[in-house]
């Protein structure tokens, strides 16, 4: 069930850096159209990565929505995310298709590489792991998206290797804890 | 004769297998060498299992290359372009000489399809010049009635396409009876039904087919505003989309008085979903257009009555809306000319699974399943047992082999416990096991309910345990009656088709296999050999040569043994991942 998605921790984060001026040209555009709280939301997530604490008082205060109704909202939609992410988001898709072809095997290997769950983001904020539903790919199945780049008919070791070849890239070492 | 052309198909599937990478390699060298040839692109022609795919038209005619990397691309240019001079061994599909997937195309009737893969999809102009916008204009121009056009979608016999099967005509009429100063259309492309990509086939393909269809429907309903609610997880769609929109509004097919008809004002607006498989259900979709939580509302009243912001709406399927410019141009009775008696037309599947010829096709209703999975499909990928086939996704069910000749149509389908559905075609092969099927589309429905109604929310995740249970080995012998009670109760207590259809992967595999339970629940074995608690490795201590081999790759240390002693596996560390049974050259592993 949907509701399941609601922590009972406070999921929502607040974090210093956030610049919410950055919201005011689309809370602008959409502060008086019906139905905005979906778009308003959706921009402000495309601005931070997810969805800051302080951004949902900012459109409380200055627009028509009640915080109780976005909460709900944000925490209907798969979509919406209530914490920071990493700066590489791991799609591994698990549609029917993918299902059939072992995508459970590209995700066991990738909690193993990553060394966090489905659903969480490494310490160094450089990977967050996600399941989604489809990806509309199901020919080239299993496949994950990293960014805009789709990696098609994988297993295991190749998509282990998708993530060491990044890290390396990215901190020059392919482990990212001492062994 | 024209310019030689070269046409790169740049859709979702196309760009995953590399195709933008082609595309950037054949524009480069053709500015290096100064080649004369028009470089075009498009989107998916249904070849998914071919992709990346290069199209050359020359002279003689099209020639569709496959599995086409940058290499290859390079020496099509030279030998083709440059030397005249096809090659034969890269072409997937001509009708100048046979090739081995030329059965992909036959028995294929494109009319949805009818330019995906054919046309630039960003270009309106390439639209128009096949037939787009010609209903419009012939609407325009004849001054057909809103009735009439009605008359001649009921009179085609086109039910809806996402999946429920309902009358075009009908839904329409209904919408139409409704007086009301606004009224609103809505294009449902919330194709979430996981395993099916014929929308965004469509969308990303031809998206004025779905704008021109929609504007018909707005004209015949007399709606003024419409919405297409689609994905966020389709971007390529969404942007084409826009593109579209824009192009539609600049040439005055959307706005006031379009095409010079008197008071006829309509415009198109693209509400992005957020993440919800519920939103699907028309009510759900229309309370996530208003900004709220997509949870289902009670029918009656149905959307023809009280609707978006409580105006009358209508709401067809992508597909459907597709369907229509097709109809208003050739005429009610050459669509009905396609199908079954009560089934008329074609219908797209997404063929995916355990088959050769993934990819996107459209058949005629009334073909059989068995045909287009084996002739059009090309059959089980490692020429394995075909087992069953799932049609309907999550909200569907399975057909066994033994079924496989239940023709194409929403009747047939339906008889066999099964849905037609968006169009989802999951071909399981004899290592699939059915039991973790049923599980897997529990898990979607169980994540996805919306938790309105008890029995939904509820019995979707105790069903969810009893399978989990099952799959592990732990099942008890009343599970399966347990299960049909809980499936029963949860259809007839669910306010939205999320919660009826929901048990119909685990009633239809119940019935169709049952055996598979009964051997998880009572042997404590799957049959699939896919379920790992209830797998067991062995050495057979006759063939093993003491290699070491799966000693070494063992990654939990559970096999011991001397070099030329037969080896162990010590069940009580055995992780069964299977490591030793891949690597072993002997085969001096059973699995059981």
């Amino acid at each position: 069930m949907r509701i399941a998605r609601i922590s009972e921790k406070r999921e929502t984060v607040v974090q210093d850096t956030v610049d919410l001026t950055l919201m005011e040209p689309f809370i602008e555009k959409y502060k008086s159209t019906r139905g905005n709280m979906i778009p308003l939301l959706q921009h402000t997530q495309e601005m931070y990565g997810y969805i800051p604490q302080e951004a949902f008082l900012k459109l409380e205060k200055e627009t028509s929505l009640k915080l109780s109704d976005m909460y709900g909202v944000a925490s209907f939609y798969a979509q919406f995310r209530l914490k920071p992410v990493g700066k590489h988001i791991i799609k591994v898709c698990h549609g029917t298709a993918c299902h059939v072809q072992n995508a459970t095997a590209v995700t066991e290997a990738l909690e193993e590489e990553l060394a966090v769950k489905d659903g969480e983001t490494t310490p160094d904020n450089l990977f967050t792991l996600e399941s989604v539903a489809c990806l509309g790919c199901c020919s080239l199945a299993p496949v994950m998206m990293i960014g805009d780049e789709t990696f098609a008919k994988l297993g295991g070791k190749q998509a282990k290797d998708v993530i060491r070849a990044i890290r390396e890239k990215e901190t020059g070492s392919k482990c990212d804890h001492q062994e | 004769m024209g310019k030689t052309k070269v046409i790169v198909g740049l859709g979702s599937c196309g760009l995953a297998a590399g195709a933008g990478k082609v595309y950037d390699a054949i524009k480069q060298i053709k500015e290096e060498k100064g080649l004369d040839f028009e470089l075009k692109k498009t989107s998916c022609i249904g070849m998914c299992f071919r992709e990346p795919l290069v199209e050359v038209v020359d002279g003689k005619g099209s020639y569709i290359y496959g599995e086409i990397d940058v290499a290859k691309a390079a020496e099509i240019l030279e030998k083709h372009i440059q030397g005249a001079d096809p090659i034969k061994d890269y072409v997937v599909q001509t009708e100048l000489f046979d090739t081995k997937d030329k059965n992909f195309f036959e028995g294929q009737v494109k009319i949805a399809l009818r330019n995906c893969g054919y046309i630039d999809p960003e270009s309106i102009e390439e639209y128009e010049a096949r037939e787009g916008y010609d209903a419009l204009k012939r609407i325009a121009a004849e001054k057909i009635q809103s009735v009439d056009i009605i008359q001649n979608v009921l009179d085609s016999g086109i039910r809806g396409r996402g999946g429920g099967g309902f009358p075009t005509g009908l839904k329409w009429r209904f919408a139409y009876n409704n007086k009301a100063d606004v009224k609103y259309i809505i294009c449902n492309a919330d194709e979430g039904d996981p395993g099916a990509f014929m929308d965004r086939s469509v969308l990303e393909g031809d998206p004025h087919s779905v704008l021109e269809g929609m504007t018909i429907g707005a004209y015949a309903i007399q709606a003024c505003e419409g919405w297409i609610y689609c994905r966020a997880e389709y971007p390529l769609a969404i942007k084409r989309l826009n593109i579209a929109i824009d192009q539609a509004r600049a040439k005055g097919y959307l706005g006031k008085n379009i095409l010079g008809i008197e008071g006829f004002d309509f415009d198109i607006h693209i509400k992005e979903g957020a993440g919800a498989f519920v939103c699907g259900e028309e009510t759900a979709l229309m309370a996530s257009i208003e900004g709220e939580r997509g949870m289902p509302r009670k029918r009656p009243p149905f959307p023809a009555e009280s609707g978006l912001w409580k105006r009358p709406t209508n709401i067809n399927n992508v597909e459907t809306f597709a369907n229509i410019p097709w109809i208003i141009n050739h005429g009610a009775s050459e669509y009905a000319k396609y199908g079954t008696a009560k089934s008329k037309g074609t219908k797209v599947f997404a063929l995916t699974g355990k088959i050769n010829n993934g990819g996107l096709v459209e058949v005629p209703m009334g073909i059989t399943i068995k045909d287009v999975i084996f002739k059009l499909g090309g059959g089980i990928i490692g020429n394995k047992k075909f087992k069953a086939v799932q049609l309907g996704g999550p909200s569907g069910g399975c057909i066994p082999d033994y079924l496989s000749d239940t023709v194409v149509d929403y009747d047939s389908v339906n008889a066999t416990g099964a849905i037609m559905g968006s169009g989802g075609m999951v071909v399981m092969d004899e290592t699939t096991c059915m039991v973790d099927m049923a599980r897997f589309f529990l898990d979607f429905t169980k994540k996805e309910s919306c938790g309105k109604c008890t029995f939904c929310r509820i019995g979707t995740q105790r069903m969810l345990e009893i399978l989990e249970r099952i799959t592990k080995g732990e099942g008890k012998a009343t599970d399966i009656d347990t299960l049909i009670e809980l499936s029963n109760q949860i259809k007839d207590s669910s306010l939205c088709g999320l919660g009826q259809t929901a048990p119909n992967p685990v009633l239809t595999t119940i019935k169709y296999f049952r055996d598979e339970y009964e051997a998880h629940i009572r042997d404590k074995k799957c049959p699939a050999k896919s379920c790992k608690p209830l797998l067991t490795y062995e050495i057979i201590t006759d063939k093993c040569t003491g290699c070491l081999l799966c000693k070494k790759v063992c990654a939990v240390n559970a096999i011991s043994g001397e070099r030329k002693m037969p080896h162990l596996i010590d069940q009580s560390l055995c992780t069964k991942c299977g490591s030793c049974y891949t690597k072993c050259k002997f085969a001096a592993i059973s699995l059981t």
